[in-house]
């Protein structure tokens, strides 16, 4: 099988894999982060979803040989000590039930709203509605990312996008 | 006769099933449960070594005063990773953030039954708990006072130390745990009043939310152990059917793939089967799969559509002889009204699909996985695999949702005897489409309803007759319809004074034959038993021509449901209604609580319904985390709405027909309208917070649908653009 050089989280993978495995698995089972869920490999549901050259990615429907060469950011690289504005805003609306979805969740979140800083309550939801949350967290989220964009505003007046 | 359902609860399954003696230990908190030690070293292995010493089974300190406490439950969403321990430490005297909470195996001779269902862990357990830490603080009083010679009478404790009043002196816990391990527990302890309360009431943030930001959470999916094989498994589409014959030349081709082989689980009282794709890789065990020929077996057992399923409930529903004495007061009303209700089968569609380890060795069996009921898999796979219950380990992860198709027993016991055959440590994965088409599911249902009014409008008879397949069929008797007394049965979610305020009510079960499997699914039968009835009820407040809000009042002559009703007449402005909109309202009780929803409607620009929010009072007595109940609410809420308008498992041939959630549609972030849930105060004992939210919000929505359109929907799901 070939060998496919993945730049993850800033680092580099070269990972063995059939070209047809989708990105999720290599993620997931050959690079082994794991905080990349799989729940419908068909692209319905969101929580697989990745930054690919920081755009958000169904990675459960992207062919692994597809991604070489474009950075990759999973859940782990956003910030693994919670310190970016999302995670933040996660935590402080406590979004999470079981939590299963929420990796795809924050990853579309944030991408969204380092492209729309100022979202209005129909871009939120139509930015959030390629996801699935089946413990019905919907309320909260939609709570987390209008937390997101005051920190980011509180944060820095003159530049108000929310980005590490 | 018509007595109540003669289905089963989860409950009574394991005792049918001869899994006894699981749900008997209480008082575990007491020093019986101590000195256990080879449980103890399987209790740490959920997470590796425990440092410090066992304080309690629970409740471990090390000598730096680090607590760790140990949550017996499943975390599936629901918080009990966060309120048992939250209990715990209030009576301790230990502030949470210096709380380390890890996740218990199996072992209900030292933790209790810890069975995640029911809504149970909090309204179970908490008397129990609340002692628990009680009495380890009260040990820790007592080894202070020791130390320094005084009486423990002018000791107390507080943020992790004990401190001797007279002469202000302190102890941190960690320099008494050794000491304090080796006292008995008390026998008796005060545990506090509820106005002492630090951190019990309070919305203190859940500890597993960071690890649920960040990627970190680990998922049963997420498990690895060294050495470890994949398997994947072509199932039975058809449920019963045996396999007769596979073809897996192909399979064997693909790199990765070890073993093909027949496998089974149980479910109920049946055998399924299907072949494993056994590899060295979770992808190679898929593109074996893919690979794989399998012939079944499907004779000597019927192959099902959805509407032949229908029409044998209301066949069942047709049927003479249903209560006599009813019958004759029903004849006696003044005015009568008749109505049946449909709701359909669904599946749990949990996030996470089913998956499960197992690693079975020469005369041991480790299991890991997202598992709602670990003490019954402990003892089933016991029985099954004749292995001593006390080489039986089962660890949980977090759960990436659950709903109660995860408490059940079939994915752990096909993951046994695949790890059996391949004497390795195999992860068996289902994909989505395994996990939503293969059940069991919740049965769909019929209900048939009649009420009479007397001359003053109150109601005089009501009776629902349900057509279903209960839950476990092969292990209970179907009930068969003739007369009954008057007053007969019960029915799950309707509100309890009902019963005395009506005079005759009748609530029968008739049992539906089918091979399709069918199971709990969140809010196990309330959560269609109370669209039922509470849409029945608001067609007979209609007929009455009184508000519904006050036609309950009126029914529900009872101080907790008083106090409930005024404050959601309150909290909605319900006496200011305007014409605009449509207002429902519906109120079940369910698992020890109760919970009224209102919820408000109105026409779009195109004449579309639109939801426009939900006000939810939640009544669940004593509380310990009132974010965490919100949460729930909400969640249910949105589940609710998901069952009513969203989606259905239909049935083809025998098999489902919905796979993936491209036809499964789950409601979306757009669906989701305004949600506020409150919470009443009072001191009733502690009840369910999981479950109770879900039922009412089907029949406030189709109440409030009818208040603003005057159409009557009794047919879940039902497409809310074409209404």
């Amino acid at each position: 099988m070939p060998i496919y050089n993945l730049s993850i989280n800033g680092k580099n993978y070269p990972l063995e894999a059939d070209p047809k495995m989708p990105l999720l698995w290599a993620i997931r089972e050959l690079a082994g982060l794991t905080g990349t869920k799989y729940g419908c490999g068909i692209a319905q549901c969101g929580a697989c979803t990745v930054h690919l050259n920081g755009n958000p990615v169904r990675s459960c429907s992207l062919p692994v040989s597809v991604a070489v060469g474009q950075p990759i950011t999973t859940i782990e690289g956003l910030s693994s000590d919670n310190s970016h504005p999302v995670q933040k805003a996660w935590i402080a609306e406590q979004v999470p039930q079981c939590g299963y979805c929420q990796s795809g969740m924050i990853m579309e979140a944030a991408a969204f709203l380092k492209s729309n800083p100022h979202p209005t309550d129909e871009n939120i939801d139509s930015a959030m509605e390629g996801h699935i949350c089946r413990c019905g967290t919907y309320t909260r989220i939609r709570k987390a990312i209008k937390t997101a964009v005051q920190s980011a505003m509180t944060a820095s007046p003159n530049t108000p996008s929310v980005t590490r | 006769m018509h007595t109540s359902r003669p289905t089963i609860s989860r409950r009574d399954f394991v005792r049918q099933a001869g899994l006894s003696g699981i749900a008997l230990t209480i008082g575990f908190y007491l020093p019986a449960c101590r000195g256990d030690s080879t449980r103890i070293v399987n209790a740490a292995s959920a997470d590796g070594a425990i440092p410090g010493i066992e304080l309690m089974s629970w409740i471990s300190i090390d000598q730096s005063g680090k607590v760790t406490i140990f949550n017996h439950r499943s975390e599936m969403g629901q918080g009990t990773f966060q309120a048992v321990p939250q209990m715990i430490a209030e009576e301790l005297e230990v502030n949470l953030d210096h709380v380390n909470i890890r996740f218990a195996a199996a072992n209900p001779r030292k933790f209790g039954p810890q069975p995640s269902e029911g809504s149970f862990s909090v309204r179970g357990w908490y008397k129990e708990l609340l002692r628990m830490g009680a009495s380890a603080r009260e040990m820790l009083i007592e080894a202070a006072a020791k130390q320094w010679n005084v009486p423990a009478s002018e000791c107390y404790a507080e943020n992790g130390q004990v401190i001797h009043r007279p002469s202000g002196k302190k102890l941190d816990y960690g320099a008494l745990v050794e000491e304090a391990s080796k006292l008995t527990p008390p026998q008796n302890v005060t545990v506090k009043d509820r106005k002492d309360y630090k951190i019990i009431g309070k919305s203190m943030p859940r500890q597993d939310i960071p690890l649920k930001t960040n990627g970190t959470a680990q998922f049963g999916l997420d498990k690895k152990l060294p050495g470890m094989l994949y398997a994947v498994v072509e199932r039975n589409p058809r449920f019963r059917g045996k396999v007769k014959s596979f073809d897996d030349s192909a399979t064997r081709a693909v790199p990765g793939v070890r073993r093909v082989f027949k496998v089974q689980r149980a479910v109920f009282a049946h055998l399924y089967e299907g072949v494993a794709v056994v590899a060295d890789t979770l992808w190679a065990a898929m593109q074996g799969r893919k690979a794989l020929k399998v012939e079944w077996d499907d004779e000597g057992f019927e192959h099902l559509d959805s509407n032949q399923l229908l029409a044998r409930m209301r066949e069942n529903l047709d049927k003479p002889g249903l209560s006599e004495p009813f019958e004759n007061a029903f004849q006696g009303a003044d005015k009568k009204i008749q109505a049946v209700y449909e709701t359909p089968y669904q599946s749990h569609s949990s996030m996470e699909p089913l998956n499960c380890i197992a690693y079975v060795q020469d005369n041991s069996i480790e299991i890991w996985g997202p598992i709602q009921e670990a003490n019954w898999i402990q003892a089933d796979l016991s029985d099954r695999m004749k292995i001593p219950l006390k080489n039986v380990s089962v660890n949980m992860t977090f759960l990436g949702g659950g709903f109660g198709r995860k408490a059940f027993l079939d994915y752990p016991h096909e993951a046994a005897l695949i790890s059996k055959e391949m004497k390795a440590p195999v992860q068996v994965v289902w994909t989505r489409e395994d996990d939503m088409s293969m059940g069991p599911f919740r049965s769909g249902a019929l209900y048939a309803c009649k009420g009479g009014l007397d001359k003053d409008g109150h109601i005089l008879a009501f009776q629902a007759i349900i057509a279903a397949q209960p839950i476990g069929q092969e292990l209970s008797t179907d009930a068969a319809p003739g007369s009954a007394s008057t007053n007969d049965g019960a029915i799950d979610g309707l509100a309890k004074p009902y019963y005395a305020s009506i005079p005759h009510y009748s609530f029968g079960w008739i049992s539906t034959k089918s091979p399709i499997p069918v199971m709990w699914w969140r809010a196990p039968t309330a959560n269609t038993d109370g669209f039922a009835c509470e849409s029945f009820i608001d067609e007979l407040a209609h007929q009455a021509g009184k508000d519904p809000l006050d036609f309950r009042r009126s029914h529900l002559p009872n101080k907790r449901y008083e106090a409930l009703i005024d404050r959601m007449e309150t909290l909605s402005g319900w006496k200011s209604r305007g014409k605009n909109e449509g207002w429902g309202v519906a109120i079940t009780e369910c698992f020890g609580s109760i919970v009224g929803h209102i919820v408000k409607v109105s026409h779009k620009a195109d004449r579309k319904i639109k939801i426009n929010k939900v006000i939810a009072l939640m009544d669940c007595g004593w509380y310990v985390n009132p974010d965490i109940i919100r949460a729930q609410v909400e969640g249910s809420i949105v589940m609710g709405l998901g069952a009513a308008i969203k989606h259905e498992t239909h049935f083809s041939e025998g098999g489902a027909v919905e796979k993936n959630f491209d036809t499964y549609q789950m409601p979306r972030i757009s669906d989701i309208p305004d949600i506020e849930v409150y919470i009443m105060e009072n001191d009733e004992e502690a009840g369910g917070v999981g479950e109770p939210g879900l039922p009412p919000f089907a029949p406030a929505l189709c109440n409030a649908i009818f208040d603003l359109t005057g159409k009557r929907i009794r047919k879940l799901p039902f497409n809310l653009n074409e209404v």
